[in-house]
């Protein structure tokens, strides 16, 4: 099995999380895993962008045209980051506007449970619903559970089901 | 049925760790007693993990964020005089500020191991130059390691520890920023017990090396070189061809040799032509530069970021940085890399290029004290010069309040310097604000300070003290009185230091509250053009907002644009909070209220009064 992710955003949307929760999900399963992360300057509301590579791979970073999937919490990020998606590869995309890929609102919903990051998992919820990436809703459960701050745990396993649900 | 290798395998635990995380759990395992940094992207979570996992080690631990990099390296150095295994760790313009102990350290080596922990930042993604710090080596003679994943950056650790200790010499691991900020399953291994006491022998003619007798450590220094080059744990690894491309080879180091591995496995290429890891860039041991002579026509070298190998191979066959073959800036991305080799062995080109542009810049955090700071600075002092130096605040240049960044601590040393050469041509001299941060001030702002006051450079100081390192993610500040495993040590509080400086001009103010701020600016302003006056300093103060302790204790009061709204953008152009944008369709501002903070320092930049606080509604 491989697969090759990535999660793309701006600085505080959540994406870091986001990549942990997968990546947590592989290691779990005891596929290896590689990801790189945006830190530094990037992480002050700018674009930042995560790689996953999971399976047999060296190097974590993505060649254009080689993703399998792609999670876009920031709609705008897609003329950016949409060459590295293969032609045939899995889009899903937080936004409330209309257009390619599989598109939700997770800031809206995330906003009406009472925190806009939560997004991040409603759309993990979408990407699983669709079967897009190579884990399951119970591995993601349970690594959400292993990562996510205690007092935390249930309203990021609210925003999970919610975006499995659409 | 599963071999024994297979078995413990099994057994052996394995965390997904951060490469900086796993460098971090590999200097406890390996004993490492004191443990020193400043921070900077993409070093800074290597201290931080030592930190998280200080109650892992097994013998006494001490672990400092010093003031600075060359002061880090001191403490390390000087621990491993006493037998002890010590560690500096920094970012590659670090070890600029820390080159003069590093650069004679060469000469009087170590005792204890000792590891200089140096992360380079290829591309750059948050540093002020893209310098290679194998280079830095060359130069230093020091034998560097260039890790190609976060496992084994890891694995680099305790042996690197042992070649320290056999040859008494300082030896640096050179991690990439994408092995910095990658994560992998990591296998976890028992922290060895050293059980070393300090033992520390003074030695003249080494410790306080004369010049008298430095050219014996030097001959010493060349000799210990030549032999590291051939140990045999350190040798270039050769993955063996098929022969279907006789006499020609691929040369690799650090992430460039793991991005070249896949890209190799993508093409159907693997195992079809000879590949060559160099774990140590430097030293190069002859033999196999030799070899490489002799054995093959053409070489294609692939390294980050200068040809530190290339350099040494002197290859007449090779393909890299220096032929121009291989990009000579920037980071050797997958695609970068399918280019240089597509062309190497005539392959078709990949017909899919990555996107042009970075996507969003980035900004100050809304609600951040540097903005509010910035546009009173710029509205004072429309026509001011304003030198700013490293670390957020120097995204004020998007709020036009920066003009120049420098280096840890430039701008008051620039301030002075644009000072100096404006009032020797008589007339008015523009307004200089400078804006340092407090973890730059103590840096390295300090000595640049006492030197504007004793050369009488009429400057203005502002000091953004956010009680932070904000950029690195909040280590902390001298002036907090913390250690970096947060027990209370004394605080060196600011004022006493500036006013010891010989500053007689200090006031400070939050710089929310803008009317206050700005007066206050005017009244430096009047003291540096005084008969008697001199430097002034201002302190802005307020806590940064990445603090959730902060965010909670501050007034917050939510805004929200009125009709009044005459669609100008000045809210969103000059004062550039992530927070406000322009609504093209209604041709008005609005307010992200999942962005905004409410801490309402945009209200007084409305030229129409159409942001107001949204208890006022």
């Amino acid at each position: 099995m491989k697969q090759q992710i990535i999660v793309s955003g701006i600085g505080g949307q959540g994406v870091l999380f986001l990549t942990r929760v997968i990546a947590q999900a592989a290691v779990d399963r005891g596929i290896p895993v590689l990801t790189s992360e945006s830190h530094g300057m990037a992480q002050r509301g700018g674009t930042v962008l995560s790689t996953l590579k999971v399976g047999d791979f060296a190097a974590p970073l993505i060649r254009t045209g080689q993703a399998d999937v792609a999670l876009l919490l920031w709609d705008a990020n897609l003329a950016v980051h949409r060459s590295l998606l293969k032609d045939d590869g899995a889009l899903l995309i937080n936004s409330d506007k209309e257009g390619e890929g599989d598109r939700v609102d997770g800031s809206g919903i995330a906003r009406e449970m009472g925190n806009a990051v939560l997004s991040n998992l409603v759309l993990l919820g979408l990407a699983v619903s669709k079967n897009a990436l190579f884990c399951s809703e119970e591995e993601c459960v349970v690594a959400i559970r292993k990562l996510a701050p205690a007092k935390f745990v249930e309203q990021n396993l609210q925003a999970f089901h919610t975006g499995m649900k659409i | 049925m599963k071999n024994f290798y297979d078995a413990i395998k099994d057994i052996m635990k394995k965390e997904l760790m951060m490469g900086n995380d796993a460098i971090g759990r590999g200097l406890i395992e390996a004993g490492c007693q004191v443990a020193a940094a400043y921070p900077g992207t993409p070093s800074t979570e290597i201290l931080q993990s030592v930190i998280n996992r200080k109650d892992q080690a097994v013998s006494p631990l001490h672990i400092e964020w010093s003031v600075n990099e060359k002061i880090a390296f001191e403490v390390a150095l000087a621990a491993s005089y006493t037998g002890k295994r010590s560690v500096a760790v920094m970012k590659q313009v670090g070890l600029n500020v820390a080159a003069d102990p590093f650069m004679r350290t060469a000469y009087l080596g170590v005792k204890g191991g000792m590891l200089t922990v140096v992360a380079d930042d290829p591309g750059p993604h948050s540093s002020q130059n893209e310098q290679d710090t194998r280079l830095f080596c060359l130069q230093g003679r020091v034998p560097v390691l260039d890790p190609a994943s976060p496992a084994e950056a890891k694995a680099m650790i305790e042996p690197a520890y042992l070649l320290s200790e056999k040859y008494e010499m300082n030896i640096v691991l050179r991690p990439t920023t994408r092995v910095c900020h990658s994560r992998q399953s990591v296998a976890l291994a028992e922290p060895v017990q050293l059980e070393r006491s300090s033992a520390f022998e003074p030695n003249t003619g080494r410790w306080c090396a004369t010049p008298a007798f430095l050219p014996g450590l030097h001959r010493s220094l060349n000799a210990k070189l030549e032999q590291i080059a051939q140990e045999p744990d350190w040798q270039p690894r050769l993955k063996v061809g098929d022969n279907s491309q006789p006499r020609v080879a691929l040369v690799a180091s650090g992430i460039a040799y793991a991005n070249l591995v896949d890209l190799l496995d993508e093409l159907g290429l693997s195992g079809t032509i000879d590949l060559y890891q160099v774990q140590m860039p430097y030293p190069l041991n002859p033999e196999f530069i030799q070899h490489l002579h002799k054995d093959y026509e053409r070489l294609l070298i692939l390294e980050e970021t200068y040809p530190v190998i290339e350099l040494q191979l002197a290859h007449p066959g090779a393909s890299g940085k220096q032929t121009g073959a291989v990009p000579r800036e920037g980071e050797l991305t997958p695609d970068v890399l399918y280019q240089a080799l597509a062309d190497f062995l005539s392959l078709e080109m990949p017909k899919n290029l990555p996107a042009e542009g970075r996507g969003q810049r980035p900004s100050l955090c809304p609600g951040c004290p540097h903005r509010a700071a910035f546009y009173s600075i710029k509205k004072t002092f429309p026509e001011g010069i304003f030198p700013s130096d490293i670390g957020c605040y120097t995204l004020g240049m998007n709020l036009d309040a920066v003009h120049t960044v420098h280096c840890m601590g430039a701008c008051i040393s620039q301030g002075a310097g644009f000072h100096q050469s404006y009032k020797q041509d008589g007339g008015t001299v523009p307004t200089v604000v400078v804006t340092i941060g407090d973890s730059t001030f103590f840096h390295a702002g300090v000595p640049a300070l006492i030197n504007a006051v004793l050369q009488d450079a009429r400057i203005i100081v502002v000091i953004l003290d956010n009680t932070t390192t904000a950029m690195t993610g909040g280590q902390p500040v001298p002036h907090m009185g913390g250690t970096a495993d947060g027990r209370k040590t004394k605080a060196i509080a600011i004022e006493p230091l500036v006013k010891a400086s010989g500053v007689d001009f200090i006031e400070s103010c939050d710089p929310y509250q803008h009317e206050r701020f700005e007066e206050l600016l005017k009244k430096a302003d009047a003291h540096t053009r005084s008969e008697d006056g001199g430097v002034a300093v201002l302190i802005s103060r307020h806590g940064c907002l990445m603090d959730p302790a902060v965010r909670k204790m501050q007034e917050a009061p939510a805004v929200t644009i009125t009709e009044e709204c005459i669609g100008c953008g000045q809210c969103v152009e000059d004062f550039e909070c992530p927070a406000l944008s322009m609504d093209e369709e209604n041709g008005v501002a609005r307010v992200d209220t999942d962005r905004c903070h409410g801490c309402g320092t945009c209200i007084p930049v409305c030229p129409v009064q159409a942001i107001i606080p949204k208890e006022d509604v």
